[in-house]
């Protein structure tokens, strides 16, 4: 079972104790933006077979949104961050590269 | 060769030494008209109507792993076309349809078994809605009916219709929908393939689309460089993996999908029924295991494996409704790697990159459609535009707004 620490608890918690939210770091298009930026903000997601960076909600805990970095082929997690952040921390990124030499963050959309 | 009574006992007499292979082993060509990524159902149905309907015949289907290895060989084989909407209607009524001859089309036994599929109403909310659907089906000419519980439980005995949690207040019933073999059929689209001479290559991977000028020049794969004219990515759960190959993004998540079957007891039940209140559906293979599929991840993997959880809670809603099963032992659980789009319909359209097409994003429902999306991505490749069928499937609907909301797709139950 996939077992994610809550950054604000710091309580371990199993799969059924949290809600996932989908791709972490998304940028927000609103009334001004293109079409295309808005549907890609809607709609088009990474979906990388590898390193992930998601949304979860501790919902049966604290109840607190925070992020988490997995891999989506072992489901083996790199870490988990608070939500207040626009993009992943260092500590994160390096514990990443730690264990996946040669990974590099993608940018943009 | 043609199979046949007369054939069965010409083989036995001659000790069954003088069958041929069903489809040959291939090595890539330099170049094919059109290649298609991706041997399984989907894929196989796409090059054998490229054939069969359009006289494409110089077609390779590429394949990483083993035929029908993927979601073909892992869904829980049901087949129906009782959809809200009337594009999937539409698809998915074509699909059923050719799954009535499709034996006798591929000269092979797909076990196609129209044993009547059924879809629990058990709250007040799907009542409303099945009864929707079934009026909805009744104008796109597909045959459902509305029954009560005391028809629910002559269909099927073995429900427990008045449980306190989950109780039976009727059903979507789809007396033509059913069951068949998953893997026959795509053995049998790829036999087809082979007769007409296209190469079904497995164990090759692609690593790379090349292209030239935003038109599509081949593929990199694992046993070298092919060149085509036409490419057609047909991958289900890998086709966000594909995509950025080709350049683009895909409104896509993968999920894993799980089921488990039991060990085989006598028939006790002969119509699928499917519960998706509690995420949970059952038949009874020809073998005599009950078929179960359960729900789907709630995050993004790649692991065909699947969370535990979800087992049990299939496992736990389906014993209040049948509990004739709480002491059956299970067999075997697995995972397949589904592909979820925002409306839950799936993606049959041209890309960015030109002569590149892909069929994606079935989701949790792919097998029922696969004759159906053969046909009408064969179509697409072949005129460079979709057909009549597959034209409201394209990418840039969701750009557009006009989704194919489908409220019994529900993303679980299919």
């Amino acid at each position: 079972m996939l077992i994610l620490t809550c950054p604000y608890c710091g309580v371990a918690a199993d799969e059924t104790e949290l809600a996932p939210g989908g791709e972490a770091h998304l940028t927000r298009a609103g009334v001004e933006s293109s079409d295309e930026d808005f549907e890609a903000y809607l709609f088009q997601r990474k979906n990388p077979k590898g390193v992930h960076f998601e949304r979860w909600r501790h919902a049966n805990g604290c109840g607190k949104w925070f992020h988490a970095a997995r891999c989506t082929v072992t489901n083996e997690v790199f870490g988990t961050y608070p939500a207040q952040t626009l993009e992943p921390p260092k500590e994160i990124l390096d514990e990443i590269v730690a264990r996946r030499p040669g990974w590099t963050l993608e940018t943009g959309p | 060769m043609r199979y046949s009574a007369f054939q069965i006992v010409r083989q036995a007499l001659r000790g069954h030494q003088g069958w041929p292979r069903a489809w040959g082993e291939a090595t890539a060509k330099p170049r094919y008209d059109a290649i298609v990524i991706g041997a399984g159902g989907h894929g196989l149905a796409t090059a054998y109507y490229l054939g069969r309907n359009h006289g494409v015949r110089n077609v390779a289907i590429l394949e990483k792993g083993w035929l029908g290895g993927g979601n073909t060989g892992r869904n829980t084989t049901i087949i129906r076309s009782n959809y809200l909407q009337d594009p999937s209607a539409a698809i998915y009524e074509k699909s059923r349809s050719l799954y009535e001859t499709l034996s006798q089309e591929l000269n092979y036994n797909i076990m196609f078994s129209p044993r009547g599929v059924m879809m629990l109403a058990q709250t007040e909310h799907e009542v409303r809605g099945y009864r929707r659907t079934a009026h909805a089906n009744a104008l796109q000419e597909v045959q459902t009916e509305f029954i009560t519980p005391e028809r629910v439980k002559e269909l099927c005995p073995i429900i427990e219709t008045r449980g306190p949690r989950y109780p039976v207040l009727g059903a979507l019933w789809q007396a033509r929908g059913g069951t068949a073999r998953h893997d026959a059929v795509a053995w049998g689209y790829a036999r087809g393939c082979a007769e007409m001479g296209m190469d079904v290559i497995q164990q090759c991977e692609v690593t790379g689309i090349r292209s030239a000028n935003g038109k599509v020049k081949g593929v990199t794969t694992t046993k070298g460089e092919i060149d085509c004219d036409k490419l057609a990515i047909v991958v289900a759960g890998h086709s966000g993996v594909l995509a950025e190959m080709a350049g683009f993004r895909l409104p896509i998540e993968s999920l894993a999908l799980q089921a488990l079957v039991s060990e085989p007891i006598k028939p006790c039940m002969d119509v699928v029924v499917m519960a998706n209140t509690v995420h949970g559906y059952m038949s009874q293979s020809d073998k005599g295991e009950m078929v179960i599929g359960g729900g789907a991840d709630g995050y993004n993997n790649y692991t065909q494996r699947g969370s535990f959880h979800h087992i049990e809670e299939t496992v736990r809603a389906l014993i209040e409704t049948f509990p004739m099963i709480s002491r059956l032992k299970m067999l075997r659980m697995w995972g397949g790697i589904v592909d979820m789009t925002g409306d839950r319909s799936p993606i049959i359209s041209k890309t960015p990159m030109e002569n590149v097409f892909i069929n994606c994003g079935w989701g949790t429902g792919g097998f029922k459609a696969i004759p159906g999306s053969g046909w009408a991505t064969a179509e697409m490749v072949a005129k460079g535009a979709p057909g009549a069928l597959a034209a409201e499937f394209g990418l840039d609907r969701f750009r557009e707004g006009r989704f194919i909301d489908e409220s019994v797709a529900a993303g679980v139950a299919h």
